[in-house]
Protein backbone atom coordinates (compact mmCIF):
# COMPACT_ATOMS: atom_id res chain seq x y z
CA UNK A 1 0.00 0.00 0.00
CA UNK A 2 1.27 3.43 -1.24
CA UNK A 3 0.32 6.85 -0.27
CA UNK A 4 -0.24 9.63 -2.31
CA UNK A 5 3.19 10.72 -2.26
CA UNK A 6 4.88 7.74 -2.65
CA UNK A 7 2.27 7.16 -6.09
CA UNK A 8 3.62 10.88 -7.35
CA UNK A 9 7.26 10.31 -6.97
CA UNK A 10 7.17 7.30 -9.19
CA UNK A 11 5.26 9.00 -11.87
CA UNK A 12 7.24 11.81 -11.94
CA UNK A 13 10.41 9.04 -12.15
CA UNK A 14 8.54 7.58 -15.29
CA UNK A 15 7.34 10.41 -16.86
CA UNK A 16 10.12 12.94 -15.92
CA UNK A 17 9.43 15.20 -19.12
CA UNK A 18 5.77 15.60 -18.32
CA UNK A 19 4.44 18.46 -15.71
CA UNK A 20 3.04 16.78 -12.92
CA UNK A 21 2.18 18.21 -10.52
CA UNK A 22 0.86 17.11 -6.60
CA UNK A 23 -2.12 19.00 -4.52
CA UNK A 24 -2.23 17.81 -0.99
CA UNK A 25 -3.41 20.94 0.90
CA UNK A 26 -7.19 19.78 0.62
CA UNK A 27 -9.75 18.87 2.73
CA UNK A 28 -10.29 15.72 0.85
CA UNK A 29 -7.82 13.47 -0.59
CA UNK A 30 -4.63 14.14 -2.51
CA UNK A 31 -4.81 14.95 -6.36
CA UNK A 32 -2.41 14.59 -8.76
CA UNK A 33 -2.84 16.56 -11.71
CA UNK A 34 -1.17 15.53 -15.52
CA UNK A 35 -0.85 16.74 -18.85
CA UNK A 36 -4.62 16.16 -20.39
CA UNK A 37 -3.00 14.68 -24.02
CA UNK A 38 -0.62 12.19 -21.61
CA UNK A 39 -3.54 10.66 -19.08
CA UNK A 40 -3.63 7.27 -21.48
CA UNK A 41 0.05 7.02 -21.32
CA UNK A 42 0.45 7.56 -17.56
CA UNK A 43 -3.06 5.69 -16.38
CA UNK A 44 -2.22 2.60 -18.65
CA UNK A 45 1.33 2.67 -16.51
CA UNK A 46 -0.11 2.72 -13.60
CA UNK A 47 -2.09 -0.13 -14.56
CA UNK A 48 0.36 -2.37 -15.95
CA UNK A 49 3.66 -1.35 -13.11
CA UNK A 50 3.88 -4.34 -10.81
CA UNK A 51 4.49 -2.35 -7.76
CA UNK A 52 1.03 -0.23 -8.90
CA UNK A 53 -1.12 -2.57 -10.55
CA UNK A 54 -4.50 -0.01 -10.93
CA UNK A 55 -6.65 -2.84 -12.11
CA UNK A 56 -10.17 -0.70 -11.48
CA UNK A 57 -11.03 2.93 -12.19
CA UNK A 58 -13.83 3.66 -9.82
CA UNK A 59 -14.75 6.72 -10.99
CA UNK A 60 -14.30 9.27 -14.16
CA UNK A 61 -15.93 12.42 -13.92
CA UNK A 62 -16.54 15.81 -15.53
CA UNK A 63 -16.12 19.27 -13.69
CA UNK A 64 -16.64 22.88 -14.81
CA UNK A 65 -14.71 25.12 -13.56
CA UNK A 66 -15.89 27.92 -15.26
CA UNK A 67 -13.85 31.04 -13.31
CA UNK A 68 -10.82 29.27 -14.16
CA UNK A 69 -11.74 28.96 -17.95
CA UNK A 70 -11.47 25.40 -17.36
CA UNK A 71 -12.68 21.68 -18.11
CA UNK A 72 -11.42 19.21 -16.00
CA UNK A 73 -11.73 15.23 -15.90
CA UNK A 74 -11.37 13.51 -12.61
CA UNK A 75 -10.32 9.78 -12.06
CA UNK A 76 -10.60 7.91 -9.02
CA UNK A 77 -8.33 4.35 -9.42
CA UNK A 78 -7.64 1.69 -7.12
CA UNK A 79 -5.97 -1.53 -6.80
CA UNK A 80 -8.13 -4.39 -6.05
CA UNK A 81 -4.96 -6.17 -4.87
CA UNK A 82 -2.45 -3.72 -3.50
CA UNK A 83 -5.49 -1.27 -2.07
CA UNK A 84 -4.20 1.70 -2.53
CA UNK A 85 -6.22 4.47 -4.46
CA UNK A 86 -5.16 7.33 -6.42
CA UNK A 87 -6.95 10.40 -8.02
CA UNK A 88 -5.56 11.51 -10.79
CA UNK A 89 -7.03 15.16 -12.35
CA UNK A 90 -6.05 16.64 -15.99
CA UNK A 91 -7.40 19.84 -17.06
CA UNK A 92 -8.28 21.46 -20.38
CA UNK A 93 -9.40 24.66 -22.03
CA UNK A 94 -13.30 25.52 -21.94
CA UNK A 95 -13.33 26.48 -25.73
CA UNK A 96 -11.54 23.39 -27.08
CA UNK A 97 -11.51 20.87 -24.13
CA UNK A 98 -9.61 18.19 -25.58
CA UNK A 99 -8.79 14.86 -23.61
CA UNK A 100 -7.15 11.60 -24.48
CA UNK A 101 -9.19 8.56 -23.77
CA UNK A 102 -8.60 5.86 -21.37
CA UNK A 103 -10.47 3.50 -22.87
CA UNK A 104 -7.85 1.36 -24.13
CA UNK A 105 -6.66 0.93 -20.53
CA UNK A 106 -10.07 -0.09 -18.86
CA UNK A 107 -13.28 -0.45 -20.55
CA UNK A 108 -15.43 0.79 -18.30
CA UNK A 109 -14.29 4.15 -19.18
CA UNK A 110 -16.63 4.24 -22.27
CA UNK A 111 -19.41 4.86 -20.72
CA UNK A 112 -18.67 7.65 -18.25
CA UNK A 113 -16.42 9.39 -20.99
CA UNK A 114 -19.71 9.36 -22.70
CA UNK A 115 -21.38 10.74 -20.06
CA UNK A 116 -18.97 13.19 -19.89
CA UNK A 117 -19.10 14.24 -23.12
CA UNK A 118 -22.77 14.02 -22.83
CA UNK A 119 -23.10 16.73 -19.61
CA UNK A 120 -19.53 19.18 -20.37
CA UNK A 121 -18.93 18.45 -23.73
CA UNK A 122 -15.13 17.32 -23.27
CA UNK A 123 -13.69 15.60 -26.49
CA UNK A 124 -11.98 12.26 -25.44
CA UNK A 125 -9.92 11.94 -28.63
CA UNK A 126 -9.62 8.06 -29.63
CA UNK A 127 -13.01 7.51 -28.16
CA UNK A 128 -14.38 4.45 -29.50
CA UNK A 129 -17.68 5.54 -29.48
CA UNK A 130 -18.17 9.44 -28.46
CA UNK A 131 -22.02 9.81 -29.08
CA UNK A 132 -24.50 10.93 -26.21
CA UNK A 133 -25.93 8.82 -23.44
CA UNK A 134 -28.55 10.35 -21.46
CA UNK A 135 -29.68 13.05 -23.40
CA UNK A 136 -31.65 12.72 -27.04
CA UNK A 137 -29.46 11.76 -29.79
CA UNK A 138 -30.71 14.63 -31.65
CA UNK A 139 -29.85 17.28 -28.41
CA UNK A 140 -28.75 20.71 -29.89
CA UNK A 141 -28.95 22.87 -26.83
CA UNK A 142 -25.52 22.37 -25.38
CA UNK A 143 -24.28 20.04 -22.63
CA UNK A 144 -26.30 20.77 -19.36
CA UNK A 145 -23.92 20.26 -16.62
CA UNK A 146 -21.90 23.43 -17.79
CA UNK A 147 -22.35 26.24 -15.64
CA UNK A 148 -23.41 28.49 -18.27
CA UNK A 149 -25.95 26.09 -19.73
CA UNK A 150 -29.66 27.40 -20.34
CA UNK A 151 -32.24 25.19 -21.17
CA UNK A 152 -34.06 25.63 -24.75
CA UNK A 153 -37.51 26.95 -25.36
CA UNK A 154 -38.79 23.85 -27.14
CA UNK A 155 -37.61 20.13 -27.98
CA UNK A 156 -39.40 18.61 -30.62
CA UNK A 157 -42.14 20.79 -30.24
CA UNK A 158 -42.42 20.28 -26.37
CA UNK A 159 -42.14 23.54 -24.06
CA UNK A 160 -39.47 22.49 -21.27
CA UNK A 161 -39.06 25.08 -19.25
CA UNK A 162 -42.12 25.21 -16.56
CA UNK B 1 -73.12 2.15 -9.03
CA UNK B 2 -75.52 1.98 -12.10
CA UNK B 3 -78.48 0.58 -12.41
CA UNK B 4 -76.37 -2.60 -14.47
CA UNK B 5 -74.76 -2.98 -11.58
CA UNK B 6 -77.44 -4.16 -9.19
CA UNK B 7 -78.89 -7.70 -8.73
CA UNK B 8 -81.10 -9.05 -11.08
CA UNK B 9 -83.80 -11.48 -9.52
CA UNK B 10 -87.06 -11.38 -11.41
CA UNK B 11 -87.60 -12.68 -14.60
CA UNK B 12 -84.33 -12.38 -17.22
CA UNK B 13 -84.87 -9.46 -19.19
CA UNK B 14 -83.73 -5.98 -18.65
CA UNK B 15 -84.20 -3.20 -20.09
CA UNK B 16 -81.29 -0.67 -20.04
CA UNK B 17 -80.21 2.04 -22.17
CA UNK B 18 -77.39 1.27 -25.09
CA UNK B 19 -75.70 3.97 -23.33
CA UNK B 20 -75.10 2.61 -20.11
CA UNK B 21 -74.48 -0.58 -21.13
CA UNK B 22 -71.46 0.79 -23.20
CA UNK B 23 -70.15 2.71 -20.72
CA UNK B 24 -70.84 -0.16 -18.10
CA UNK B 25 -68.72 -2.85 -20.13
CA UNK B 26 -66.44 -0.11 -20.71
CA UNK B 27 -65.81 1.04 -17.36
CA UNK B 28 -65.95 -2.51 -15.74
CA UNK B 29 -62.70 -4.05 -17.83
CA UNK B 30 -59.85 -1.20 -18.47
CA UNK B 31 -56.98 -3.13 -19.96
CA UNK B 32 -53.67 -0.78 -19.20
CA UNK B 33 -50.46 -1.21 -20.93
CA UNK B 34 -47.68 -2.50 -19.28
CA UNK B 35 -45.86 -0.01 -18.66
CA UNK B 36 -43.69 1.67 -16.15
CA UNK B 37 -41.50 5.04 -15.81
CA UNK B 38 -40.13 5.30 -11.91
CA UNK B 39 -41.10 5.18 -8.36
CA UNK B 40 -44.65 5.63 -9.17
CA UNK B 41 -43.90 1.82 -11.27
CA UNK B 42 -43.48 0.25 -8.37
CA UNK B 43 -46.48 1.38 -6.36
CA UNK B 44 -48.78 0.93 -9.51
CA UNK B 45 -46.89 -2.74 -9.72
CA UNK B 46 -48.06 -3.41 -5.99
CA UNK B 47 -51.39 -1.98 -6.32
CA UNK B 48 -51.85 -4.39 -9.38
CA UNK B 49 -50.39 -7.39 -6.67
CA UNK B 50 -52.71 -9.60 -4.83
CA UNK B 51 -52.76 -6.66 -1.68
CA UNK B 52 -54.33 -4.04 -3.59
CA UNK B 53 -55.67 -6.36 -6.63
CA UNK B 54 -56.21 -4.23 -9.32
CA UNK B 55 -57.76 -6.79 -11.31
CA UNK B 56 -61.11 -6.61 -9.00
CA UNK B 57 -61.36 -3.77 -11.05
CA UNK B 58 -61.36 -5.29 -14.23
CA UNK B 59 -57.83 -3.45 -14.89
CA UNK B 60 -55.35 -6.14 -16.27
CA UNK B 61 -51.93 -5.20 -17.90
CA UNK B 62 -51.75 -5.82 -21.63
CA UNK B 63 -48.36 -6.13 -23.27
CA UNK B 64 -49.61 -3.99 -26.31
CA UNK B 65 -50.61 -0.67 -26.34
CA UNK B 66 -52.97 -2.10 -29.40
CA UNK B 67 -54.62 -4.20 -26.66
CA UNK B 68 -55.42 -1.81 -23.92
CA UNK B 69 -57.92 0.68 -23.17
CA UNK B 70 -56.06 2.97 -20.50
CA UNK B 71 -52.17 3.98 -19.73
CA UNK B 72 -51.25 5.02 -16.54
CA UNK B 73 -48.37 7.17 -16.68
CA UNK B 74 -46.56 6.42 -13.81
CA UNK B 75 -43.46 8.35 -13.26
CA UNK B 76 -40.71 11.06 -14.57
CA UNK B 77 -41.17 11.93 -18.15
CA UNK B 78 -38.10 12.49 -19.51
CA UNK B 79 -37.99 14.50 -22.90
CA UNK B 80 -36.04 11.38 -24.51
CA UNK B 81 -39.30 9.38 -23.44
CA UNK B 82 -42.26 11.89 -23.73
CA UNK B 83 -41.53 10.91 -27.55
CA UNK B 84 -41.95 7.14 -26.95
CA UNK B 85 -45.35 7.93 -24.54
CA UNK B 86 -46.60 10.07 -27.34
CA UNK B 87 -46.62 7.21 -29.75
CA UNK B 88 -47.51 4.63 -27.35
CA UNK B 89 -50.71 6.57 -26.77
CA UNK B 90 -51.09 6.97 -30.48
CA UNK B 91 -51.13 3.15 -31.10
CA UNK B 92 -54.06 2.55 -28.77
CA UNK B 93 -57.86 1.94 -29.86
CA UNK B 94 -60.53 4.51 -29.03
CA UNK B 95 -61.86 5.16 -26.55
CA UNK B 96 -58.98 5.01 -24.47
CA UNK B 97 -57.72 6.84 -21.28
CA UNK B 98 -55.09 8.21 -19.32
CA UNK B 99 -54.53 8.37 -15.87
CA UNK B 100 -51.36 10.66 -14.97
CA UNK B 101 -49.82 9.02 -11.79
CA UNK B 102 -47.66 11.33 -9.01
CA UNK B 103 -46.30 14.66 -9.26
CA UNK B 104 -43.83 14.18 -12.07
CA UNK B 105 -46.14 13.46 -14.69
CA UNK B 106 -48.82 15.75 -13.40
CA UNK B 107 -45.96 18.49 -13.09
CA UNK B 108 -42.73 17.54 -13.13
CA UNK B 109 -42.38 17.32 -9.51
CA UNK B 110 -39.39 17.91 -8.21
CA UNK B 111 -37.80 18.46 -11.33
CA UNK B 112 -39.80 21.64 -11.89
CA UNK B 113 -37.35 23.99 -12.23
CA UNK B 114 -33.84 22.40 -12.69
CA UNK B 115 -34.61 19.16 -14.51
CA UNK B 116 -33.43 20.04 -17.95
CA UNK B 117 -34.17 16.67 -19.03
CA UNK B 118 -37.45 16.44 -17.63
CA UNK B 119 -41.08 17.47 -19.70
CA UNK B 120 -43.07 19.10 -16.84
CA UNK B 121 -46.59 17.72 -16.73
CA UNK B 122 -47.62 14.79 -19.23
CA UNK B 123 -50.39 16.95 -20.66
CA UNK B 124 -48.57 18.84 -22.70
CA UNK B 125 -48.56 15.73 -24.69
CA UNK B 126 -51.70 13.83 -24.26
CA UNK B 127 -54.99 14.29 -22.88
CA UNK B 128 -55.05 13.17 -19.26
CA UNK B 129 -58.20 12.25 -17.64
CA UNK B 130 -56.89 11.81 -14.29
CA UNK B 131 -53.87 13.07 -11.91
CA UNK B 132 -53.36 11.29 -9.25
CA UNK B 133 -51.28 13.77 -6.73
CA UNK B 134 -48.82 12.16 -4.12
CA UNK B 135 -44.85 11.13 -4.79
CA UNK B 136 -45.19 8.72 -5.04
CA UNK B 137 -49.30 8.10 -4.37
CA UNK B 138 -50.20 4.87 -2.00
CA UNK B 139 -51.87 2.38 -4.06
CA UNK B 140 -55.47 3.25 -1.85
CA UNK B 141 -54.90 7.24 -4.10
CA UNK B 142 -54.37 5.01 -7.36
CA UNK B 143 -57.65 2.92 -6.98
CA UNK B 144 -59.23 5.90 -6.08
CA UNK B 145 -57.57 7.55 -9.52
CA UNK B 146 -59.36 4.37 -10.96
CA UNK B 147 -62.73 4.75 -9.30
CA UNK B 148 -62.76 8.79 -10.09
CA UNK B 149 -62.20 7.60 -14.03
CA UNK B 150 -65.20 4.77 -14.17
CA UNK B 151 -67.29 7.82 -12.77
CA UNK B 152 -66.05 9.76 -15.69
CA UNK B 153 -66.92 6.97 -18.44
CA UNK B 154 -70.30 6.17 -16.40
CA UNK B 155 -71.06 9.73 -17.60
CA UNK B 156 -70.22 9.90 -20.94
CA UNK B 157 -72.97 10.23 -23.56
CA UNK B 158 -73.19 9.03 -26.92
CA UNK B 159 -74.48 12.15 -28.23
CA UNK B 160 -73.13 14.42 -25.55
CA UNK B 161 -69.89 15.55 -25.70
CA UNK B 162 -68.43 14.36 -22.06
CA UNK B 163 -67.44 16.66 -19.52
Amino acid sequence: MKNAEELFNIIKENFSSSSIELKTDLPTEAIIIVPALEIDKITMFLKDSSELLFDSLVNLSGVDEIKAGLLSVYYHLESTSLKHKILLKVTTDRNKPEVVTVTEVWKSADWHEREAYDMFGIIFINHPDLRRILMPYDWDAGYPLRKDYENPEFYQGMKVPY
Amino acid sequence: MSFLDTEFTDGNIVVAKLEDLLNWSRLSSLWQVSFGLACCAIEMMATSASHYDFDRFGVIPRPSPRQADIIIISGTVTLKMATRIKRLYEQMPDPKYIISMGSCSNCGGPYWEHGYHVLKGIDRVIPVDVYVPGCPPRPEALLEGLLKLQEKIRNESLVKKAV
